[in-house]
């Protein structure tokens, strides 16, 4: 991409080891972080008085099946004071499909990383109660991986047995 | 009386099943839905109730999980967009046009300026058509009947301009990537105009029943209370985090289409609580009545239809039953309504981009001139059709209830290789436990009824 934004360098500038790359396709700005540094990069974003974070918009993952590594979890985050918006990219190898939760500096996460868990398998450690959350729980795999059949069936399911705990 | 011990004794087991003895006392759990009359979309709250006092609270969701992600994966770029209308159920077109508009920057195509316009007026009156659904469903569930069937009243207005212009009441699938499938009806200004004064009347007489009404604001005032702070650390947007007085709204803040050139406010509340999503709401359709006004005296008209010159398609077929033939043949020119797919060639461009690598051509040229059929193949068969740059884009539009945000990843293929919503219902209903927290049961139903949970967009 031909010109970096004053954004991408300054967090570039603040983060060196953790920066990856960056570019900014039809003005999206997207860096691309270890996954090491998520939650130190995501605190200081959130903030920082030049940056200002404040809201998380969306966190979703990609599967690009055959290269690595394997997955990508995306977040989306927003600042409503300064009319900004950033795309981080954090890559995950499918050995080690886990990455740090951030519910502890949004709770907004909440849902949508028990969303990303579900769909790719992806563990959010120290998430406060990862599960999944469009599925059922009896279901097996993870839908949205690209190795996963479009019309794979399965089996009913069992009755559940009434627990008096939830 | 031995039966009537029986009973007891069953009694009590059943209610030991449910009991939790939490801190020596004894809370119930009820689980509120699937199926509950209140809970319109299926969803699950879990109470944990001291007497009736909510102390704890956890939603389940995924009832109407149908594999959006994964299905659009395995369609074409314009076949998604049928899709997108099972998204928010209540106002399709916003989603159709935030996907296009998600399409149209990753391919960085320009539109016209009429259809422009033309999205933001149906944009505009969706809205309008889901916050009555969301006012008049959340006052039925508080005992106003009344204002149930005036909204649903009102929203049939909506529903049949809609009707007019894309054929369809609730399922529209208006958009196409790059333009529109197709241009408005004649005569749509004034029975828009018209159906927005009924509309108006309505939305006097919602307020003239519920924003002073007693019992409505007992139950909404200060109830399922939400600190801005709280909103925008859970993902609020729309009239929920407007209603903690933050003045974020797509429209404003990033401006799409040509809302920069409106001239609308955005009311905020100050309590945060669930009268004031209401008065949001309420205030925000008389916003989009300004916006819709507006648009009609800037649009650019499209060419004038030569009116009187043309014989309808039926009408010749009638004729060509009877064995008759139009005296003026050799000049004969069919009138084709606007609203139909295979518009004239000349008028087709005011509403469609000119982009041959996206737009498909007009039908009168597929049908006489090969090159647009070849384009027409090219762009429609199999593992060639519309191929976007390889990239990834997010693009937001401001839906009825929020934020609506497209995320879609494409390599370079006529299949989008992700598609990801972020739908605006699903951050703000996560953050139910914490609004209903300390609350009575009955205070449960407004709350969830303000938020306006749409199963559609939330479980994808």
């Amino acid at each position: 991409m031909a010109v970096e934004s004053a954004l991408i360098k300054f967090v570039k500038e603040k983060f060196p080891n953790f920066v990856i790359s960056t570019h900014s396709f039809r003005n999206d700005d997207t860096i691309v972080i270890r996954k090491e540094g998520l939650k130190q990069v995501m605190t200081f974003l959130k903030t920082d008085k030049n940056t200002l974070f404040n809201m998380l918009v969306d966190i979703t993952a990609v599967d690009n099946l055959g290269s690595e590594p394997r997955f990508e979890v995306i977040y989306h985050i927003l600042s409503l004071t300064l009319k900004l918006r950033l795309r981080i990219k954090v890559p995950v190898e499918e050995m080690e499909a886990e990455v740090d939760s951030i519910t502890s500096i949004w709770p907004g996460a909440n849902w949508f990383e028990r969303e990303v868990f579900d769909m790719f398998g992806i563990i959010f450690k120290n998430h406060p109660d990862l599960k999944r959350i469009l599925m059922y729980d009896e279901f097996e795999g993870h839908p949205l991986r690209k190795d996963f059949p479009l019309k794979k069936q399965f089996p009913r399911i069992q009755m559940r047995e009434v627990k008096t705990k939830y | 009386m031995k039966k009537e011990k029986e009973d007891k004794k069953d009694f009590q087991e059943g209610i030991e099943l449910f009991e939790e003895k939490i801190d020596g006392k004894h809370h119930l759990l009820v689980n509120m839905g699937p199926s509950h009359p209140s809970m319109h979309g299926i969803i699950k709250i879990i109470l944990e109730l001291d007497g009736e006092l909510v102390i704890n609270s956890e939603v389940e969701i995924g009832y109407l999980h149908r594999a959006f992600e994964k299905t659009c994966e395995n369609r074409f770029w314009n076949g998604v967009i049928p899709y997108t209308d099972r998204l928010n159920y209540c106002s399709p077109i916003i989603n159709n046009v935030g996907y296009v508009l998600a399409v149209e920057k990753l391919f960085g195509l320009e539109i016209p300026d009429r259809c422009k316009y033309i999205r933001v007026i149906m944009s505009e009156l969706a809205r309008i058509a889901d916050h009555l659904t969301c006012i008049g469903a959340a006052a039925m569930e508080l005992g106003a009947f009344t204002v149930f069937l005036y909204a649903m009243k009102a929203r049939e207005y909506l529903y049949e301009l809609l009707e007019d212009v894309t054929g369809a009441r609730v399922t529209n699938a208006y958009t196409r990537i790059g333009g529109l499938k197709a241009d408005l009806p004649n005569g749509f200004t004034t029975k828009t105009l018209n159906a927005l004064d009924k509309v108006k009347e309505v939305i006097k007489e919602t307020h003239a029943l519920l924003t002073g009404n007693r019992i409505f604001i007992d139950r909404m005032k200060g109830v399922g209370i939400v600190s801005p702070e709280d909103a925008i650390a859970w993902g609020f947007t729309g009239p929920c985090l407007r209603s903690t007085g933050v003045d974020y709204d797509v429209r404003k803040a990033f401006p799409y289409l040509v809302y920069n050139e409106m001239n609308f406010e955005i009311p905020v509340g100050e309590n945060g609580d669930n009268f004031d999503r209401y008065l949001v709401r309420m205030e925000e359709m008389i916003q989009s009545i300004r916006i819709i006004e507006q648009a009609f005296e800037k649009i650019p008209s499209s060419l004038p239809t030569t009116e009187g010159l043309e014989y309808e398609p039926a009408k010749i077929i009638e004729m060509a039953k009877k064995g008759l033939v139009p005296e003026d043949k050799d000049t004969l020119k069919l009138l084709l309504p606007n609203t139909l797919e295979g518009i004239d060639a000349e008028k087709i461009r005011d509403i469609c981009s000119s982009d041959k690598s996206a737009v498909l051509e007009p039908k009168e040229e597929v049908y006489t001139n090969i090159e647009a059929l070849m384009q027409h193949f090219k762009l429609i068969m199999n593992k060639h059709g519309i191929r976007p740059p390889e990239g990834e884009v997010y693009f937001p539009v401001e839906a009825a209830n929020g934020e609506l945000g497209f995320y879609l990843v494409s390599k370079g293929e006529d299949k989008p290789y992700r598609i990801h919503v972020r739908p605006p219902c699903f951050a703000i209903l996560s953050a139910l436990p914490v609004m209903i927290k300390g609350l009575m049961v009955a205070d449960v139903i407004p709350t969830f009824g303000s938020i306006n949970m749409i199963g559609g967009e939330l479980d994808r």
